[in-house]
C-alpha cells in the first residue's frame, strides 16, 4: 500500500486575482477519510478553493503541507472539471492518456479502460471521438479518467451542474461507491439536495472565507452561521 | 484570352506526349518542394509548439519576428543563401550552390515561419483548451507538446499544406540558388520563367496548368489521407 498523502494541512493560503483577493487566508485539515462538500453561491470561490488545494492556482502567501512530498502528492489526486475537458480522442483512449503518463503498459492500461468504459455504461461509444459524447457522457467519462488512476484524493468541481436526473444518479451512485471504496472526495455543488445526498462534511464558503465547517446533519438542521442559514433557506444571497 | 485555351490544349499534348524532358522537371519540382516541407515542418510544428507551451521573456517578440519572416521577400532569401554558399562564402566548400540542395535550403528558409507561425495558432488554441487537464495530469513539458501536436495534427496539415503551396510556386528564391540548369535544377517555375523570356507564351502557359493541377492533386491527396482517418477514428 502507498502511503497516505493525507492529512493535508493549509495555513493561510490566498488566491488573488489582479491584486484582489479571491479566495482566504485560508487555515484548513483535510483528513484522509470523508466525503466534503463545498457549498456557496455563486462566485462565492468554491472553484478557486478547489483549484488551490489542487494546485492549479498558486497561493499567495501561506502554505500547504501535504503528508509527504508535493511531487507526491500531486500523482495521487485527480480533479474533475465543472466543464468536462475532453482530449481530441475516442473515449477509450481519454481514460488510456493519463495511466500512459505514469508508464502503466499499453496492454494493461487498455484493460484497465476497458473496465472503466464498462463500469460508466460507454461500451457502445468505446470508440466515438469523445468530444461528440453528450454533456452526461462527457462528464462520466472525465469522471472514469479521474478515477482510473486510483486517486486517493478527487476533487469534483459542480460535477452534476448542466446535467439531467438520471445522469445526475448515475454519477452520485459511482461517487458513493468510490468513497465506499477509501477515496477522499471533496466535491462542489450548488445543489443543497446533493448536498443532503452525498456529503457527511459541509465546507460553506462565502465570499472568500470558510465560513463554516460541519457535519453535514448538524450543517443542514442548524447552520451556525446567518449566512449558512439563509443560503438553505434558499433566500437570494449577493 | 485564345492563348490561354490555347495553352490549356498545349498542356494536354505536353502531359500526354510524355515527354521525358517534362516529366524530369516535374518530378524535380516535387521533389524539392516535398522535401523542403517536410523539413521545415519538422522545425516549425515542434517550434509553433514550444512556443505556445512556454513562457519566457522574450516570447511576444520572437512571435512577432515569426510573424514579420512569413513575409520575407523570397529573392532577399536567394539572395542571402547564394552568397553563404557561393565559392568565397562561409559554405562555399560545400559546393552546394546550383544543386538541388540549395534549392531545398532556400524553401526551408521561406516557409518554416509560415508553418511555424501557422501551427503556433493552431496548438495555442488547443493549449487553451487543453490547460487546466494536462496541468493537473502533471504532464512535463515534452509530454504537453507532444500530446498537442498530436492532437492538433489536422491543424498542422494545414499548415504543411500552405508551405507546400507557397514552395511549389516560388520562383524568385531558387532561380538564384539553382541557375535553373536543364536537366540538373530546372523546375516548373523557373521552366515558366525562362519560356516567358523567349516569348513561348502557349508552352509557359502548359507549363503554368501544369503547375496549379499538380498543387490541387497533392491537396486532394493529402485531405483523402486525412478522411480515411477520420472516417476509421470519428
Ligand atoms: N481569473 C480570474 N480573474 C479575475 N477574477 C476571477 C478569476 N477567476 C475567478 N475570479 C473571481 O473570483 C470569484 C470566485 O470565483 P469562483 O469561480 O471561485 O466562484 P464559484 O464559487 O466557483 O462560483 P460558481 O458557483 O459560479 O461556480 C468570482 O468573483 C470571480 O469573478
Ligand atoms: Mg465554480
Amino acid at each position: 500500500m502507498v502511503s497516505s498523502i493525507l492529512p493535508l494541512k493549509v495555513e493561510n493560503a490566498r488566491v488573488e486575482k489582479r491584486g484582489n483577493r479571491i479566495v482566504g487566508p485560508i487555515n484548513l485539515d483535510i483528513s484522509p477519510k470523508g466525503f466534503t462538500i463545498i457549498m456557496g453561491p455563486n462566485g462565492s470561490g468554491k472553484t478557486s478553493l478547489l483549484r488551490l488545494l489542487h494546485g492549479l492556482e498558486n497561493p499567495r502567501g501561506g502554505s500547504l503541507d501535504w503528508n509527504g512530498s508535493t511531487e507526491t502528492a500531486q500523482l495521487h489526486q485527480s480533479f474533475v472539471f465543472q466543464t468536462p475537458i475532453m482530449l481530441r480522442r475516442t473515449a477509450i483512449e481519454n481514460i488510456i492518456y493519463p495511466l500512459i503518463l505514469r508508464n502503466i503498459p499499453k496492454d494493461e492500461a487498455l484493460k484497465i479502460a476497458k473496465e472503466w468504459i464498462g463500469k460508466i455504461n460507454l461500451e457502445k461509444s468505446t470508440d466515438i471521438n469523445a468530444r461528440f459524447l453528450s454533456g452526461g457522457e462527457k462528464q462520466k467519462l472525465a469522471i472514469a479518467r479521474a478515477l482510473a488512476t486510483k486517486p486517493q484524493l478527487l476533487f469534483l468541481d459542480e460535477p452534476t451542474a448542466n446535467l439531467d436526473g438520471s445522469a445526475t444518479r448515475e454519477i452520485e451512485a459511482l461517487l458513493q461507491e468510490t468513497h465506499k471504496a477509501g477515496t477522499r472526495i471533496i466535491m462542489t455543488t450548488h445543489n443543497i439536495g446533493q448536498g443532503k445526498r452525498l456529503a457527511e462534511d459541509v465546507m460553506f464558503i462565502y465570499r472568500g472565507n470558510i465560513l463554516e465547517t460541519s457535519n453535514a446533519k448538524q450543517f443542514f438542521k442548524k447552520p451556525q452561521t446567518k449566512e449558512a442559514r439563509a443560503f438553505i433557506d434558499g433566500d437570494i444571497l449577493e | 484570352m485564345s492563348d490561354i485555351v490555347e495553352g490549356m490544349l498545349a498542356a494536354f499534348r505536353l502531359i500526354f506526349s510524355l515527354d521525358a524532358d517534362l516529366f524530369e522537371i516535374i518530378l524535380l519540382s516535387l521533389q524539392v518542394t516535398l522535401t523542403a516541407v517536410i523539413i521545415a515542418s519538422l522545425i516549425g510544428m515542434p517550434l509553433g509548439a514550444w512556443l505556445a507551451v512556454n513562457r519566457f521573456r522574450f516570447r511576444r517578440i520572437t512571435i512577432a519576428i515569426l510573424n514579420a519572416l512569413m513575409g520575407l521577400p523570397p529573392v532577399v532569401v536567394g539572395l542571402i543563401v547564394y552568397i553563404m554558399l557561393s565559392r568565397s562564402g562561409p559554405f562555399g566548400v560545400l559546393n552546394l550552390l546550383f544543386t538541388p540542395t540549395a534549392m531545398v535550403i532556400a524553401q526551408v528558409i521561406i516557409i518554416t515561419p509560415l508553418i511555424a507561425s501557422i501551427s503556433h495558432q493552431a496548438i495555442r488554441d488547443l493549449w487553451a483548451e487543453y490547460h487546466d487537464l494536462l496541468i493537473s495530469l502533471n504532464t512535463t513539458k515534452w509530454q504537453r507538446m507532444l500530446t498537442l501536436i498530436k492532437d492538433a495534427r489536422r491543424s498542422l496539415l494545414t499548415a504543411s499544406l500552405a508551405g507546400f503551396g507557397r514552395a511549389i510556386g516560388e520562383v524568385g528564391a531558387i532561380m538564384i540558388v539553382g541557375g535553373n540548369i536543364d536537366h540538373l535544377t530546372r523546375v516548373l517555375t523557373t521552366a515558366i520563367a525562362l519560356e516567358t523570356g523567349k516569348g513561348e507564351f502557349a508552352f509557359a502557359l502548359a507549363l503554368g496548368f501544369i503547375l496549379i493541377a499538380l498543387a490541387i492533386l497533392v491537396n486532394l491527396a493529402i485531405h483523402s489521407i486525412s478522411k480515411t482517418e477520420r472516417a476509421s477514428n470519428w
